[in-house]
């Protein structure tokens, strides 16, 4: 099964040292190759996320409700876990070198969802 | 730092990423699988014991691989394997005391620089061609994909003693007929990459083909041989076949959505719903493919060009690139199979080339081809030979051929959705009188 995994830094939380990028970076490639993480990638929501939102009709755009933060690195990963415990525990080990983060694990959906009749 | 993610199952998941090259590194040292296995298991238990209580150890792996050292180096300094209950570990460990120098050296030295060869030696003997298939099988999803007996039992509709006993016995065989740990040479290479390549497409093959079922445990193989194939993608990244099941496997499981309908009947490959297909799996599947083109290309693996693997890849990346089934390159398919009747030489890719060209070239080109594998032996009572006949033949517009065609794919076929689809396509095709026979 799928996951998207979002995290986003929390505004205020001090920035990742280059220890924790490597940690990081080193972290990733493991993922990867080990064909968990199928595609991964930064998000530079903080300034320039929008908003979109359909309500009556009426499609209205508006800037993101973040903090104008530059530094603030939100990242996003499309995993294949075997369950959700195992979503959990690669989330677990992501957090714990980023340190300070919030995020959410999403399942995507699959056929495998459709209950066959 | 006892949390509620702190569980078992959590334990689980990490174990069955890092388990793989735990035992590897173990094997290496220890040299036998069925050892280094039983040495991971103790670190396995000490993680149980610990974690809920310490936290998971920001390297999981690296404290696994460290407890499992430090616990082989105890039983080894006391002569505690004895006295252990599994009898086989106290044998083994006892056979190992003369190079007890060695192994302590080793154990203590904290060399992970090539995990990866280890990795490899890993797959390689997992997949060693003196064990049966089944055997293979189970001991790679065991080994390497870090399943528990009880997960291969279900996901194999068999119960967990005899999977138990399956890897057991196979461990015995590693065993007893001294298969080293080692990478294989390089003349024993391509037979062994074969036997190695061909375990995990039977695993992808078994959860795809049971594409719908009660169990989710099923479909999971293709996930397990999809995750298989991309650590192997990742150990020999030069080897083409390699790529090429890994391109063929991540585009046979990108049409997974849309192979259904909501009774669970199957669609085929031309009436799917082309938006349900997992575009991120086709890209992949096109990246790697296009990797194993491009050594190929370089002459890599020898001069006789792509295998089978990369060549059935292709095939399938000719509908994957098709937005729309009209859009489908036939003649570059057909082209496909002519080459892959080279290198893997079977009726069933002769049978799929001439309906390839009917497309192509129209069905009287096809049906050539069709008549031609009338007499082989090996499709006598293959029911796509005379459907895909009757289907040429009602393209043609010989209506009460085809019908006899249909109908005796019909008796021929013992899916009983697809022999009433076939009927109601003989129905469709008049009521005339059926041919003589020839």
């Amino acid at each position: 099964m799928k996951f998207l995994m979002i995290t986003k830094s929390i505004p205020g939380a001090p920035p990742p040292t280059p220890d924790q990028m490597m940690e990081l970076g080193r972290f990733t490639e493991e993922m990867i190759k080990s064909g968990v993480v199928l595609l991964t990638g930064g998000l530079i929501r903080p300034s320039t996320g929008m908003q979109i939102r359909s309500a009556g009709g009426k499609i209205s755009v508006t800037d993101g409700p973040y903090a104008e933060t530059k530094e603030l690195i939100d990242g996003f990963a499309i995993v294949e876990a075997r369950s959700k415990e195992d979503a959990i525990a690669h989330a677990t080990r992501f957090m714990k070198i980023v340190g300070d983060a919030e995020g959410e694990i999403l399942r995507i959906f699959s056929s495998e969802d459709i209950p066959p009749h | 730092m006892a949390g509620p993610h702190e569980t078992r199952a959590t334990i689980d998941a990490i174990w069955r990423l890092e388990s793989p090259r735990v035992i590897a590194g173990l094997a290496r040292i220890v040299r036998d699988v069925g050892l280094a296995e039983e040495l991971a298991q103790d670190a396995l238990v000490a993680a149980l014991e610990q974690w809920p209580a310490s936290g998971i150890p920001d390297n999981p792996g690296a404290w696994l691989m460290t407890t499992a050292r430090h616990h082989a180096l105890n039983t080894l300094a006391h002569g505690k394997m004895a006295e252990r209950k599994h009898r086989d570990l106290g044998r083994q460990m006892d056979a190992l005391a003369g190079d007890a120098d060695r192994i302590q050296t080793e154990l203590a030295a904290n060399m992970d620089d090539d995990v990866n060869d280890d990795l490899l030696r890993l797959v390689f003997i997992a997949c060693h061609p003196v064990l049966s298939t089944e055997a293979r099988i189970a001991l790679t999803l065991r080994l390497l994909g870090g399943l528990t007996t009880e997960e291969i039992a279900r996901a194999f509709l068999t119960s967990e003693p005899a999977i138990a006993q399956r890897i057991v016995r196979a461990k015995r065989t590693l065993a007893d007929k001294q298969v080293p740990f080692e990478l294989p040479r390089r003349e024993e290479l391509e037979v062994r990459l074969t036997s190695v390549l061909e375990v995990v497409y039977l695993i992808f093959n078994e959860g795809y083909a049971s594409a719908v079922g009660d169990d989710w445990m099923r479909p999971a193989l293709v996930e397990d041989a999809l995750r298989l194939g991309r650590i192997l993608s990742g150990l020999a990244p030069n080897e083409p076949e390699v790529l090429g099941l890994l391109a063929l496997m991540e585009l046979n499981a990108s049409r997974a959505a849309a192979r259904t309908d909501a009774a669970g009947d199957p669609i085929l490959l031309l009436d799917q719903d082309r938006a349900r297909w997992d575009q991120l799996l086709i890209r992949r599947g096109l990246a790697a493919l296009a990797r194993a083109k491009a050594l190929t290309a370089a002459g890599v693996g020898g001069d006789s060009g792509a295998g089978p693997y990369q060549l059935q890849a292709a095939i399938a990346a000719c509908h994957a690139r098709a937005r729309d089934p009209a859009d489908t390159d036939w003649a570059g398919i057909a082209a496909l199979y002519a080459a892959l009747e080279g290198r893997a030489p079977s009726p069933v890719v002769s049978l799929n080339r001439a309906m390839a060209v009917a497309m192509a070239d129209g069905p009287a080109a096809g049906l050539a081809l069709v008549d031609a594998l009338a007499s082989e032996p090996a499709l006598a009572a293959y029911p796509l030979l005379p459907s895909a006949r009757a289907d040429l033949l009602s393209k043609l517009g010989r209506l009460a051929e085809a019908r006899g065609e249909f109908e005796r794919a019909a008796a021929l076929t013992g899916n009983k959705r697809l022999r009433v689809r076939l009927l109601a396509r003989a129905a469709a095709c008049g009521d005339v009188p059926p041919p003589e026979r020839r």
